[in-house]
């Protein structure tokens, strides 16, 4: 079959949905590639590096959309492409499903299977097709390069002759994938990173990455992330006012605010108020990466920067993969990639469209003459269960009374053990005559006190103790010695073996222990 | 000469023997530790050579040298990945001395029985001290040599089994004769029996009984244990042994094998006890053969093993700062620790960390990959315990786990029906990413799926460990 990508149609779009090397990839699981002539050239790869890869370069879009079988490309199709749909093709791009009915319809109507790449269900399995984490992996990134840009100073920290140089304070809203990316570069660059969710259980990443978590002071019932598939939900009106008071606390004293909080198929949650951006210093740059879905903040005008009264930037780029197109086409044909490998079962280049597999069945959005979305929900839950109580820290009271109860169980127990042993060691004390129970307490205090000297070796030493031990076993050598004296023929002959045989273990056993021991060597 | 001076000599020797067993504390003090045990034996021998032993002494003397050389060969050829079966057959040889001297002693009461019947005098140092004794004495010292002769008949067979099954030459699975415990429970009942029967002077066809019985008991409960639990079978036959020569001390009145035998007992059951802590088990669950305990559902394991060649780990590995290494048995099957031992050089050459987990049940033997690091020349404060590294794991760029697969698996954790549910393990998959070097994708001896190849931070090197990390090595300057 043959998978082909048409340059991409949206004004200012630079991404491209095959790369020359996702194109081997592809063509080692059987498929034939094509691509419409110069639809890598924005993202850096020329048709030339194309053809070299082995891909077919075809002329117009028309004729790539009716040659091939598989079209892979990057943004939802507008209407001439979805013309261009026919039956039995599959297209494998972004969708939108919830805002798109009447693309659905038509796909419906031709008989089009769609993949909707943003419906990748979030399980672990299917992470490497996720192109809405790899996309915004990029953006994180390339927001604090905008930030960076748009601002006047460095990031990080320095005192040099010609003055000290404050680091730049840096707020993530929204740790999310784009919110972790922006994290991650914005640490890297010097920056003071403060992050706030309101998935409390990320906190650990966000710290894991460098920056500091913002904890709000909140009594409430906090949701579980892994419920609602690993995306933010929308909170409660109490919780939303100690969210932004804290912002309001915070919002002086910030260079850069990089919003990222989204929540699925709704509205951008308003985070970034006016007077918070009233009361941010000159030069200080927001950028909202919320701005396609109305922004985290409601200066924010998508697709534009813009310079607020006070001097503050607001950047409400919506392009920001576009703008690293190179790297984004590279990671976004990757996920394409993957996703053929899932749907090539037997990698012979035919496409099997496998609605029991969770992944599958979770992206495609219209199959065979059928809408099939929304998907049900995965059966598998996206991301491991927050753990729900952590052990209570307990009070120096509490502490000292388990302790001393802890002691009194202890002293109760040897008392026990020691009476009941004096107990068994009188009742055979009482039976059996005085030169048995002197060696008898031989035999007990020597037991004791090997108990008291194993306890003290080393882990790593347990095999030459057993060496050891088992060379001084053969102290029954003695044993033997004594007998061998006998005037029977039968006693002395196993007597003579018993001695053979404990001396190979004697010497035996220590000369490997030695040689062991030699062996551990300090560095 | 005198017994008060061989007395002496014996509490200077015991003294030593403890000091010996103490020393082993730590790498440093343990190489002084294995000269006190040396010169403590070497004071035993000779002062009961001069003493009560002087009976035939110069072949005694003979006999030893001749000892003295198989054990020389023996330890000196051994490889360091065959020590758990060195260990082992010298068990069996340890058991098997127990048993003799416990029949001459049967025999030498028998003979001053008959002396003292005929109203001769009898030969013999340990004669002599028999003939000494009253009635209720020698009911007494005929429990004890009963006790050191089972002792030692089990530990006998039992050694030569598990020596058998580590060498590879008893299918190590665990195998049961129709019957199982029950064979071993009448086995046992049965040698109690015939053990009364010989204290109400029955004869000493009871004794030979009752040794069959007891070589049957440890060939049966043996094999019946599987491989994955070989470490506490060996260290509890290090305790049998132990047993078998204190109870042969009581009944020869010699207070040295008393001491000794119940240091090399107590040793032995810590051991066992620290394994079976280990592997979250009862001793008596081990015993008794196969995983033991409540056994529901296993949880289904979700994903893919994701397959990497050496380049990709090469580049893990060039761009990690630390690395933590976790050996298994694999290693020692492959012998790849010399392989590990000059990527562990290689990449601290590069001033990365590189350390070493241990867990406790690695190998088959207490300290098994210790001594297999130690040969390679790996330095032993870079080998760490799993309580000492448990805790890095999260700070840690790249784990190889190398031949090892319950130790790591996270079913202990989070699967509360799995049949190691509880075994402390360790927790390599808490690090940023996991290499597995693995013959194949099979379940490995317990036959426990292991959830932790399907991590999305685990890549499964594939191959024997010994070429792969050849391989591994051509890429790493």
């Amino acid at each position: 079959m043959k998978i082909g990508t048409p340059k991409e149609v949206y004004e200012g779009e630079a991404r491209v949905a095959m790369t020359p090397e996702s194109a081997r990839a592809l063509q080692k699981l059987g498929y034939d590639c094509a691509i419409e002539t110069g639809a890598g050239i924005l993202a850096g790869f020329t048709d030339a590096a194309y053809e070299e890869a082995g891909v077919e370069v075809i002329k117009t879009a028309a004729a790539l959309w009716k040659e091939c079988d598989i079209v892979a490309k990057v943004r939802q199709p507008n209407d001439t492409e979805m013309k261009r749909l026919r039956e039995g093709q599959t297209l494998i791009s972004f969708f939108n499903p919830a805002g798109n009915e009447k693309g659905l319809e038509k796909a419906k109507k031709v008989g089009a299977n769609v993949i909707a790449m943003e419906m990748v269900p979030r399980i672990s399995r299917a992470q490497k097709m996720d192109a809405l984490s790899s996309m915004a992996n990029i953006a994180g990134y390339r927001a604090v390069m905008e930030a960076s840009n748009n601002y006047g100073r460095f990031f990080t920290g320095q005192i040099t002759a010609a003055g000290k140089v404050p680091p730049a304070k840096v707020l993530v809203v929204g740790a999310g994938v784009a919110g972790l990316a922006a994290i991650g570069a914005a640490t890297s660059l010097g920056a003071i990173t403060y992050a706030f969710d309101v998935r409390p259980e990320v906190a650990e990443q966000v710290e894991s990455m460098g920056a500091e978590f913002v904890y709000l002071d909140f009594e409430e019932e906090q949701q579980d992330g892994a419920a609602t598939g690993g995306y933010a939900s929308v909170s409660s009106p109490e919780f939303r006012e100690a969210q932004l008071a804290k912002f309001r606390e915070l919002a002086p004293d910030m260079d850069i605010v990089i919003t990222t909080a989204l929540i699925p198929n709704r509205e951008a949650p308003e985070l970034w108020t006016e007077d918070m951006v009233k009361s941010m210093k000159r030069g200080s740059v927001i950028v909202d990466l919320a701005a396609e879905k109305g922004g985290n903040c409601k200066l924010t005008v998508a697709d534009e920067r813009i310079e607020t009264d006070n001097g503050v930037v607001i950047i409400g780029y919506t392009d920001f993969p576009s703008r690293m197109a190179s790297q984004a086409s590279s990671l976004y044909a990757t996920n394409i990639r993957h996703m053929m490998t899932d749907l090539t079962p037997e990698k012979d280049g035919k496409l099997v469209h496998n609605m029991e597999d969770d992944v599958i069945r979770g992206a495609t959005v219209t199959h065979d003459h059928e809408i099939t979305w929304p998907p049900p929900p995965p059966k598998v839950q996206a991301i491991a269960a927050q753990k729900k109580e952590k052990p209570k820290e307990l009070t120096p009271e509490e502490k000292r009374a388990q302790e001393v109860a802890a002691f009194k169980a202890q002293t109760k127990q040897q008392v026990t053990l020691l009476s009941i042993g004096a107990a068994l060691v009188l009742a055979v004390g009482l039976v059996a005559p005085a030169s048995f129970m002197q060696h008898f307490i031989v035999f007990l205090l020597s037991v004791f006190v090997g108990f008291q000297v194993i306890w003290g070796v080393a882990h790593s030493l347990h095999t030459p103790l057993m060496a050891v031990t088992n060379a001084i076993s053969s102290i029954i050598i003695l044993g033997a010695l004594i007998q061998i004296g006998s005037s029977s023929m039968l006693i002395t002959l196993l007597a003579a073996v018993g001695i053979f045989m404990a001396a190979i273990n004697i010497f035996g056993g220590f000369l490997v222990t030695r040689r062991m021991l030699a062996m551990f060597q300090k560095s | 000469m005198d017994y008060g001076f061989t007395i002496a000599a014996y509490a200077v020797a015991a003294v030593l023997f403890i000091l010996s067993l103490g020393g082993l504390s730590g790498q440093e003090s343990a190489k002084r530790a294995v000269w006190y045990g040396i010169v403590g034996m070497a004071i035993a021998v000779l002062a009961t050579l001069i003493g009560p032993g002087q009976g035939l002494w110069l072949a005694s003397l003979v006999l030893i040298a001749l000892g003295a050389a198989v054990g020389y060969q023996l330890a000196t050829r051994v490889e360091m990945t065959q020590m758990p079966e060195l260990v082992a057959i010298m068990h069996s040889l340890v058991g098997l001395a127990a048993v003799f001297v416990g029949f001459n002693a049967d025999m030498t009461i028998n003979l001053v029985d008959a002396a003292k019947a005929a109203g001769e005098t009898v030969e013999g140092s340990f004669a002599t001290l028999v003939a000494k004794k009253t009635n209720v004495e020698i009911n007494i010292l005929k429990v004890e040599l009963v006790l050191g002769i089972w002792i030692g008949a089990v530990t006998f067979t039992g050694s030569l089994i598990a020596y058998g099954k580590l060498a590879g030459k008893v299918d190590s699975a665990a195998k049961k004769l129709p019957g199982g415990h029950m064979l071993n429970a009448s086995a046992a009942a049965l040698s109690l029996l015939l053990a009364f029967a010989y204290l109400g002077d029955a004869g000493s066809w009871t004794l030979v009984l009752l040794t069959l019985l007891a070589l049957f008991i440890g060939y049966h409960l043996i094999m019946g244990i599987g491989g994955a639990d070989m470490p506490v079978v060996v260290s509890m036959l290090n305790s049998y042994s132990g047993w078998a020569a204190a109870a042969i001390g009581f009944s020869l009145g010699n207070d040295l094998l008393i001491v000794v035998g119940a240091l090399v007992g107590s040793s032995g059951a810590i051991l066992s006890y620290i394994m079976c802590k280990a592997m979250n088990r009862s001793f008596i669950s081990v015993i008794l053969g196969g995983f033991g305990g409540a056994q529901g559902e296993q949880m289904a394991v979700e994903g893919e093993q994701v397959a990497i060649d050496a380049d990709g780990v090469a580049t893990a590995l060039e761009e990690a700062d630390s690395v933590v290494i976790v050996p298994g048995y694999g290693m020692a099957v492959a012998q790849a620790q010399s392989n590990v031992a000059e990527l562990t050089r290689r990449l601290r050459a590069k001033g990365k960390e590189v350390r070493f987990a241990i867990h406790p049940v690695a190998g088959r033997l207490p300290g098994h990959m210790n001594v297999l690091l130690a040969e390679a020349k790996v330095p032993y404060d870079i080998v760490l315990e799993m309580e000492e590294i448990n805790d890095d794991f999260p700070d840690t760029d790249v784990v190889i786990v190398i031949g090892s697969n319950d130790i790591v698996n996270p079913a202990a954790q989070e699967d509360p029906n799995s049949p190691i549910a509880g075994m402390p393990v360790l927790e390599v998959w808490k690090a940023k990413q996991v290499f597995v070097s693995k013959r194949g994708q099979g379940t490995g001896y317990s036959g426990i799926e292991n959830p932790l190849f399907f991590k999305d931070n685990t890549r499964m090197f594939y191959g024997d460990a010994k070429q792969s990390l050849e391989t591994l090595l051509q890429k790493i300057s």
